[in-house]
């Protein structure tokens, strides 16, 4: 069959069963357009900045298994999803984009909305293609799916010049495709995996901590199962909340710069340290030398080898994708003989309990002013902890990850990676698409919000009901928390005058805006969202109170265990 | 430590920038690069020569190897190996020193490739040492122009990098 690359483009989606692409047109693919809208199986977003369609695509794919989608114009279209790319890259998250490009005689002409989109963005994808011919187009787009969702997932980019969308030629979509220099390691080393299984059940003062790797290969389940059964103690970082049920007393809420007492000083003080598909990132695990400081064997899970030493010394490393390895490791915990030490884990228990028992998560509650931690836990009470939580980045974000307690994975969507401010709304809306029945909640800050705030007019668009919760401080802030403690209280330009009154603008774009003033309002308010207006857009614009700092707190530069747990540590 | 790795990459555009890309952001050294298609023109080969601890060292095997369109990866300092070099020097050449030129070409087991009646362009193989040893025996006011072509590299005896 004789197509032209445009709608050659359209049937690899098609074959690909994708169900949304999120975008924005623009000259260079124009071709695509056409053909996109002639059909109706793919649907197709249109967002009101491009940097918003790869954060939707995003947030569609970190809420489903699925890959995300993007399309983009040549220049400008392009240059604005780079910040959404490289997003999507630090957290390893499968997603397609596809680019338009000036024609390929005009490449290199410094044409209108020409850019150099292959060299821009090769730092941030997993891979990239210029497609030169359209008779490329099927195999590329088939690898860069399958590039997207193998391995250790990542964002891949097809640029496409307008003059191939045109070309026509014959078009079969390969079955099957190969690549002599890509062949991720799936199952993991059996001896090696024997070598941990036995120093675990060796172990005097076992952790268990894992990251994100653990919901991008979909092993919860394994995890669950996997730590039951020895019986230790686990934490799960910022990109791996729901990887473990928070709540279950094994778990010991999250680790690092602003993690529990409790998960900071078992990491700290273990003496084996499985770590599955997490990264020993300075937000975890503090200074590295620190770190080294007491001796612990490591045992790392990880399908990235460059992952493993690059930032700790590792003693067993396992190359692998994580759900087959943990399979592997309760396979042979089930087969075999040997259990845990019970004196010596009851002992640690006992250890780890009594750090539990500083209680470090506790914050001094007001009837005057609305604390910012209360707003989540209220919210995690009206939506039964059954809602997909989205988050922007700064002081909100760590409240969120520390007072909504999840209990599976996917539900809680953010930036750990590259922290980007104004990712909330798009992910929620990419999220919500993918299962309109749920809740969804995006936890943002008055500052965030503001940053992606036009896709109010694609929430009205596609009718999506998501539950903007915005802690409105007036403040930048995580920046005014650093500037308190590190930069002798100088709030160099973290305070924002002239604010929106966001219910007002909410209501601009027709949805349902509510501004809360006092704590006694704020569980009415969150009910009248998620009930009355079940399904509208609810902008609750939550006054808090602007001094309020996130604790516990490692600083910058220093070890785990140095932690400030309250303002009075100051 | 200085290292010589040696690589197979797939022969596309953008593969050259994708390595070189890859030292410069993660903030390698890289000493020297050489790279042109092998036997099978679908492939590249590249030799890379680069300085660092062992951590570092491994790391740039593993981030090499992560790239998609690297096929293999090899550090070929590790075991016996050859390091060959070829550069183009063109010298000042005239009255009592072009003979003494000569005789330095000669030593060296070089050749004079370029003659005019004012300089020699003179080509010269080795290893990076014999190379320097070679500028170091030339009087420096009578260099005009030096051309290193950077290091390539192969293992000795059975060690083969191929696919």
């Amino acid at each position: 069959m004789v197509l032209t690359g445009a709608e050659i483009v359209i049937r690899c989606l098609q074959e690909e069963k994708v169900e949304y692409v999120f975008g924005y047109p623009g000259g260079a693919v124009l071709y695509i357009y056409d053909a996109l809208f002639q059909q109706e199986s793919v649907r197709h977003v249109l967002v009101r900045h491009e940097q918003a369609a790869v954060h939707a695509a995003d947030g569609y794919a970190r809420s489903t298994e699925q890959v995300g989608v993007a399309l983009v114009t040549s220049g400008p279209g392009a240059t604005n999803a780079v910040t959404g790319i490289a997003t999507a890259f630090c957290d390893s998250i499968p997603l397609v984009i596809i680019s338009g490009q000036v024609p390929t005689a005009a490449i290199g002409q410094d044409a209108f909305q020409e850019v150099d989109t292959v060299g821009i963005t090769r730092p941030c994808v997993k891979h990239n293609f210029l497609v030169k011919d359209v008779r490329e187009i099927a195999s590329t787009i088939k690898k860069a799916f399958y590039l997207a969702k193998t391995g250790r997932p990542g964002p891949v980019l097809v640029d496409i010049p307008k003059d191939v969308s045109m070309h026509q030629c014959e078009y079969e979509y390969p079955k099957e495709i190969s690549m002599r220099s890509y062949n991720p390691v799936v199952k993991g080393h059996s001896g090696q995996i024997k070598k941990a299984v036995q120093l675990l059940l060796g172990a005097k003062r076992p952790m268990i901590y894992t990251g994100g790797g653990v919901v991008l290969s979909n092993a919860a389940e394994q995890l669950t199962k996997l730590t039951r059964l020895l019986g230790y103690p686990v934490t799960n970082t910022l990109m791996g909340l729901g990887g473990y049920p928070a709540g279950d007393r094994q778990y010991l809420g999250m680790p690092g710069m602003h993690g529990t007492y409790e998960a900071n000083m078992a990491m700290h003080y273990s003496d084996v340290l499985l770590a599955v598909g997490a990264r020993f990132d300075d937000r975890v695990i503090g200074l590295p030398s620190h770190f080294a400081e007491e001796p612990r064997k490591i045992i790392h899970i990880d399908i990235d080898p460059s992952s493993i030493s690059k930032r700790v010394k590792v003693d067993v490393p396992i190359v692998g994708d994580v759900k087959e390895v943990l399979e592997e490791m309760i396979r042979q915990l089930e087969s075999g003989e040997a259990r845990p030490n019970p004196e010596a884990l009851a002992a640690w228990w006992k250890q780890v309990e009594e750090w539990r028992g500083r209680n470090c998560m506790v914050y001094k509650n007001s009837d005057e002013i609305i604390k910012p931690q209360f707003v989540v836990q209220k919210l995690w009470e009206v939506t039964g902890g059954e809602a997909i939580v989205t988050s922007d980045v700064g002081q909100h974000q760590m409240w969120a990850a520390q007072y909504y307690p999840f209990t599976k994975p996917r539900r809680w969507l953010n930036s750990g990676g590259l922290g980007t401010m104004g990712v909330g709304m798009p992910y929620a809306m990419g999220a919500q698409l993918a299962h309109p029945d749920m809740q969804v909640a995006c936890i943002t800050g008055e500052a965030s919000i503001q940053m992606n705030i036009q896709e109010l007019s694609t929430c009205k668009q596609f009718r999506l009901p998501i539950k903007i919760c915005n802690l409105n401080n007036r403040y930048l802030g995580m920046v005014r928390q650093w500037q308190q403690l590190f930069h002798g209280g100088r709030y160099s330009e973290s305070y924002m005058d002239s604010l929106p009154d966001f219910a007002k603008l909410a209501e601009s774009y027709g949805h349902v805006g509510i501004r809360v003033d006092k704590p006694s309002d704020v569980e009415g308010a969150l009910r009248e969202a998620f009930t009355t207006h079940k399904n509208e857009l609810v902008f609750l614009d939550f006054q808090v109170d602007p001094t309020e700092n996130v604790y516990p707190m490692v600083q910058g530069g220093k070890g785990l265990t140095e932690m400030i747990l309250s303002a009075e540590d100051l | 430590m200085r290292h010589v790795i040696s690589l197979l990459i797939e022969n596309e555009s953008g593969a050259l920038s994708r390595v070189s890309g890859l030292f410069s952001a993660r903030g390698y050294n890289i000493e020297s690069l050489t790279v042109a298609p092998t036997e099978d023109a679908s492939m590249s080969r590249m030799t890379i020569v680069t300085t660092g601890s062992d951590d570092i060292i491994e790391q740039i095997t593993k981030q090499l190897n992560k790239l998609v369109e690297v096929v293999k990866v090899v550090d070929i300092s590790e075991a016996a190996h050859i390091e060959r070099e070829l550069m183009l020097v063109k010298i000042r050449a005239t009255g009592k020193d072009r003979e003494e030129i000569k005789r330095t070409v000669d030593i060296f087991r070089a050749r004079i490739i370029d003659v005019t009646d004012a300089s020699y362009v003179v080509e010269l193989t080795g290893n990076q040492g014999k190379l320097d040893a070679f500028l170091g025996a030339i009087e420096p006011a009578l260099i005009l122009e030096t051309v290193r072509s950077g290091v390539c590299g192969i293992g000795r005896g059975d060690r083969v990098l191929k696919l």
